[in-house]
């Protein structure tokens, strides 16, 4: 079948570093002797502790519970007991401490009964959802979004399902292993993510540089349960599989600044996700395992590991026969947007996709930034068709009102900008940092806003009570004299402009929402 | 284990304004090579003292400035103003034109605004623009071509007429010494000659002047080359030679015998090095894909004007400056659209 694909500005062709990773056949971690699961999810919403210390946990218990549907519970990778609730460096550059559970395995790896098996087309869309936010499940491909939340249309109507398998960032092979290993899975899920979200159309974009990936889905699709999903192999470049290029890319329509995917009609998830959508529902398991690359020139024997969540990151290391001479900078995600970490100690979360460890000649050793010369090379890779320079410009000189106008806000901090800089300006810092400034100022000016639309309200309110009291003293002035014909007209007229309503008179409610909009971030 | 952390991106980076300058330098050879053939060897002694003097004048200005001179001097960027400085410059001009070029530049055009990213103006024509309106008369003899004159210069002859204004063997400095082909284009044509009689005159070739075809083929070859590289985008040097040259055909069709052939122009004085190697100067250009398109058309078309009825034979300099100024107004109304904007 014919497909057109379209183009999006700039973007990268970056040495893939895939078969370091992608030659070992997918291997099944061990339980590691202790596994760890911070409490605080995404957006610093902590999570709390449903268990004590001293409890005994099987396989799939849930441990931690959050507050809402954008909080979905953690379960127990294994079983064990809950050695301590205490606070742990979490999986942050900072290596910032905060509340994590504890769990020393017991080896045995004691789950429950399994549930029976279950026909999700018999199941409405809402329960379907109250099941993959019950089993844990969040967006795989990096951003962690509780599934149930973004698979929500909401009133908004959407015609597409997009399985977001364009594993772009190098080194990265978590998304191409899990799909030649696990094609069917992978397509089930799509199958129940698109009655979920209530379309006939899916489209999983690929990158063409996973033939064999591709050849798995395919077989599988061949065997004719799919209509309406189409597997589409998309140009390597990077960011292809950032969420607004891969929309771009699939459907030619664009994420509305400040809007989400849905606003374009679609709703996009990563193929890890619908993978595990498919086992909680089909199978009523958990999200408790995940695939993760570990690879660098710094690692022995790179290759996927279908991990546990919770394994500290040393272990899967070790698995990995352990660090070379010559690692230098641990990284969790890929090179251009991952972060690094302070120290292995720390444990993998739901989101983590890949363990990189480069060696001495991969990274980038302590560059000097030089001026600016304007060359031009950042506006040529942004994919989102920004002028970083100009960015740079503003954000440096503290002028966030001109970088607002060239519209900082929509960067997604993709790296091709800096990647590319001559001149080796840490571009996406500075962007970050106006970006949080910016972020702050327009908090307080929502809150200045609402303060000064309630005091006008309030205002408007008591002027009109004032007038609403004199006019009636005066009717009953009024009334007791004779009324005379001219102020019977008086009244009417009176009576008449209270009931049209206060030309676009403030009231409280009208107020704006407090926060700002929220945004899903993009997967991957 | 515990590891030094670090802001992402994390692959090591691949390219670097000091390759940037450096390659461009190199891709200046060909022209400097076509000059040396064409014109003697003058043009080297002009980038030597050009170079050095930037150079010395650079890392003096940074140590004024308090800024750390390794890092300042190992861009490059200073030799490449210096080496562009140099090259406009006549083959047998003073020492000292090319001393004060390069300080003037170096000084004015650059360290006074903050050193490199920071002029508003492209240093090296900000040298030769000086230089050509305080010194017009060394800054407007030049050699004959080559296959012109009598006895071409060696490097010695060179070195005494830059040093010390003598030509070789007892012959007079000023007997060396001749007019651009733009120069003698523009003062026959005024005291009324037609073009046919200016044409056939010694100093025009087939394509332009003679020498200067050669040396214009040289740096479009470098251009060319520069292009294909990626390390300067092709809007500026494609509307700096559409709008010359659509503008020189434009006139020539409606008059011949008063305006040169489209390919003199394309092929005579500055253009290639201009449109190629001095409009291009990241610094102070556009720098938005439409914003070059247009920049470098403007300049083309202020150079054609210039050369027309302007005051100067070549105008590459002054209109390369004059944009320099509307630049960034040009970036400003020529922002690309940004994803998920409407248009
Ligand atoms: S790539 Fe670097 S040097 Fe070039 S314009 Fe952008 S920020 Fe400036
Ligand atoms: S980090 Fe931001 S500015 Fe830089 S290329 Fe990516 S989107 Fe553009």
């Amino acid at each position: 079948m014919m497909f057109t694909l379209h183009r999006f500005h700039g973007g990268l062709h970056l040495d893939a570093h895939k078969e370091d990773s992608s030659l070992a056949p997918l291997a099944t971690a061990p339980v590691p002797p202790r596994l760890i699961f911070p409490l605080q999810q995404r957006g610093g919403q902590n999570a709390e502790a449903v268990v004590q210390v001293g409890d005994h946990v099987r396989k799939g218990q849930v441990i931690a519970r959050g507050d809402g549907p954008m909080n979905p519970p953690i379960h127990a990778s294994s079983s064990g007991i809950v050695s301590a609730i205490e606070p742990r460096p979490l999986p942050h550059p900072s290596g910032l401490a905060d509340l994590a559970i504890v769990i020393d395995t017991d080896g045995e790896d004691l789950a429950p009964a399994p549930e029976e098996r279950r026909d999700y087309r018999q199941l409405a869309p809402d329960e379907l959802r109250r099941i993959i936010f019950e089993a844990g499940i969040v967006g795989l491909g990096g951003a962690a979004f509780s599934t149930a939340v973004k698979t929500d249309p909401g009133h908004r109507a959407i015609d597409t399902l997009i399985l977001n398998g364009a594993e772009c960032e190098p080194y990265i092979t978590c998304d191409d292993s899990l799909l030649r290993n696990f094609p069917q899975e992978v397509l089930e899920g799509a199958r129940i993510l698109m009655r979920v979200v209530g379309v006939e159309r899916c489209l999983l974009g690929i990158e063409d540089d996973m033939p064999e990936a591709i050849r798995a889905l395919r077989e599988v699709q061949q065997t004719g349960h799919y209509a309406g999903i189409d597997i589409i192999t998309v140009p390597a470049i990077y960011p292809s599989g950032g969420e607004k290029q891969l929309i771009r890319i699939l459907t030619g329509r664009e994420v509305p600044t400040r809007g989400i995917p849905a606003d374009a009609g679609v709703i996009c998830q990563n193929v890890g996700t619908a993978a595990a959508v498919f086992r909680a529902v089909a199978r009523g398991e958990p999200l408790i395992e995940r695939i993760v690359t570990v690879t660098g020139k710094g690692i022995k024997h790179p290759g996927n590991w279908l991990t546990r969540i919770g394994t500290p990151i040393a272990d899967l290391v070790r698995y990995s026969g352990g660090y070379t001479g010559t690692a230098e900078r641990l990284i969790l995600g890929g090179p251009m947007m991952g972060i690094s970490l302070p120290s292995d100690a720390l444990p993998l979360v739901k989101a983590a996709n890949c363990v990189l460890v480069t060696g001495r000649s991969e990274t980038t050793g302590p560059k000097q930034a030089l001026p600016c010369i304007r060359c031009g090379a950042c506006a040529d890779a942004c994919p989102i068709n920004l002028l970083p320079q100009q960015l740079y410009w503003y954000s440096r000189a503290d002028n966030l009102q001109r970088a607002e106008e060239y519209h900082l806000a929509d960067c997604i901090e993709c790296g091709c900008c800096d990647y590319v800089c001559p001149s080796h300006i840490p571009l996406v810092q500075y962007f970050r940092a106006a970006k949080s400034e910016l972020v702050a100022k327009q908090r307080e000016r929502f809150k200045a806003d609402h303060a000064r639309e309630r005091f006008e309200a309030r205002q408007a309110r008591k002027e009109r009570e004032k007038q609403e009291r004199a006019e009636a003293a005066q009717r009953k002035k009024a009334a007791l004299a004779k009324p005379d014909a001219s102020e019977i007209q008086d009244a009417i007229a009176r009576a008449k402009a209270r009931k049209r309503p206060p030309e676009s008179a403030p009231t409280a409610d009208a107020a704006p929402d407090e926060s700002p909009p929220a945004r899903e971030p993009a997967e991957n | 284990m515990r590891f030094n952390t670090a802001p992402a991106p994390h692959l090591a980076p691949t390219a670097s304004t000091r390759r940037i300058m450096q390659w461009v330098l190199v891709a200046m050879a060909p022209g400097i090579a076509a000059q040396l053939w064409q014109f003697g060897p003058g043009v080297l002694i002009n980038l030597a003292l050009a170079i050095a003097t930037a150079l010395l004048t650079e890392s003096a200005m940074l140590r004024l400035r308090a800024q750390p001179s390794r890092a300042g001097l190992s861009d490059w960027s200073a030799v490449l103003t210096a080496a562009l400085l140099a090259v406009s410059l006549p083959p047998i001009a003073p020492w000292w034109i090319s001393v004060f070029g390069a300080l003037f530049a170096i000084v004015i055009g650059k360290q006074l605004y903050g050193g490199l990213g920071y002029n508003p103006f492209n240093p090296a024509m900000v040298g030769y623009a000086v230089l050509l309106i305080s010194f017009p008369k060394p800054m407007t003899a030049w050699l004959p071509p080559t296959d012109l004159a009598a006895t071409p210069l060696g490097l010695l002859d060179a070195w005494s007429a830059i040093a010390h204004r003598a030509g070789p063997a007892g012959s007079s400095f000023d007997a060396l010494a001749m007019a651009t082909p733009l120069d003698t284009l523009k003062t026959q044509l005024g005291l009324g000659r037609t073009m046919d009689e200016v044409q056939s005159g010694p100093l025009f070739g087939a394509l332009a002047g003679k020498g200067w075809q050669w040396v214009n083929l040289g740096y479009l070859a470098g251009g060319l080359w520069l292009l294909r590289r990626g390390l300067i985008a092709w809007q500026i040097p494609a509307g700096f030679l559409a709008a010359l040259g659509g503008l020189s055909l434009g006139f020539y069709l409606l008059e011949p015998q008063t305006y040169p052939t489209p390919l003199f122009h394309l092929f005579a004085g500055a253009t290639m090095l201009g449109a190629f190697f001095i409009a291009t100067d990241p610094v102070t250009a556009s720098t938005t894909p439409k914003g070059r398109l247009i920049y470098g058309a403007l300049i083309g078309g202020l150079v054609f004007v210039i050369r027309s009825w302007g005051g100067y034979p070549d105008g590459v300099a002054f209109a390369v400056l004059l944009l320099n100024l509307a630049a960034p107004t040009i970036d400003h109304y020529t922002r690309p659209r940004v994803y998920g904007h409407p248009g």
